[in-house]
């Protein structure tokens, strides 16, 4: 049944993946064997909230996502802190024809990457958001985990907007404002 | 497209959101109640506003619902 279920999450995750074929499926018996050891050790702390089967599928998908981040960590196309500022705006889909209606703000943006943020908050933005790494291969290059790497981003996005409020790129609630 | 509303977006934090191992933790709970069609979002905003917001756990979070709804063949 795990094996079953980590082959349709590999599977569901593929087209995105560059992972195919045998090694795909490597990765998801891999996932199911590993989640059958963190169900076989955690089974004391089922507490009867959910299905037993949900709370088991949930390790599966943990291990298919950890095995994910891992692939990725050694594939060499994966880049962490080279910095090529000029991909950003197309990053949140700014059409390069429009260069002089988004330039300032992507000016802004850049200015209080470099003067708002921690190292490691400009660390961790520049690995996410510029370099497009995923957040879990992140989590492995750091040696941290991802609610750490999560609450670093989260508090780097909140004092940029921030910063774009404070100098009228932005107001307090302009979410969806074109 | 001048990308502003996107980066708007990307840049909001919600102050409810409890973040990856809160919202990890209860997942297979979250999960079944969005799959039998339960308010989730209304009982548990909080997971709710982070899976919005994380890419990884709400790919894990899509996940387990597919495999819940038997998606996972």
């Amino acid at each position: 049944m795990l094996v079953r279920i980590a082959r349709g999450e590999a599977a569901r995750r593929g087209p995105r993946l560059r992972i195919t074929g045998p090694e795909l499926d490597d990765l998801a018996c891999q996932a199911a064997a590993d989640a059958l050891m963190a169900v076989t050790g955690k089974l004391g702390q089922f507490r009867g909230e959910s299905r037993f089967t949900t709370w088991a599928y949930r390790f599966v998908i943990f291990e298919v996502s950890a095995k994910i981040g891992r692939h990725f960590w050694r594939h060499p196309a994966v880049q962490l802190d080279a910095e090529d500022w000029e991909r950003l705006p197309g990053r949140f889909g700014a059409d390069p024809a429009h260069q002089a209606e988004w330039g300032d703000l992507f000016a802004a943006l850049r200015r209080a990457v470099d003067c708002e943020l921690t190292p490691r908050q400009r660390e961790v933005f520049v690995a996410i958001v510029l370099n497009d790494v995923p957040l879990d291969t992140l989590v492995i290059h750091l040696g941290s985990s991802r609610n750490a790497i999560y609450q670093v981003l989260f508090e780097a996005r909140r004092k940029l907007r921030a910063a774009l409020v404070a100098n009228g790129y932005f107001s307090e609630n302009s979410v969806g404002r074109s | 497209m001048n990308g502003r509303p996107a980066l708007d977006r990307f840049l909001q934090t919600d102050p409810q959101d409890v973040g990856c191992d809160q919202a990890m933790e209860m997942l297979h709970v979250y999960a079944e109640l969005v799959a039998s069609g339960e308010p989730a979002q209304q009982r548990y905003p909080g997971i709710a506003a982070h899976l919005h917001a994380c890419g990884p756990c709400g790919e894990d979070f899509e996940g387990l619902l597919a495999a819940i709804r038997g998606g996972a063949h």
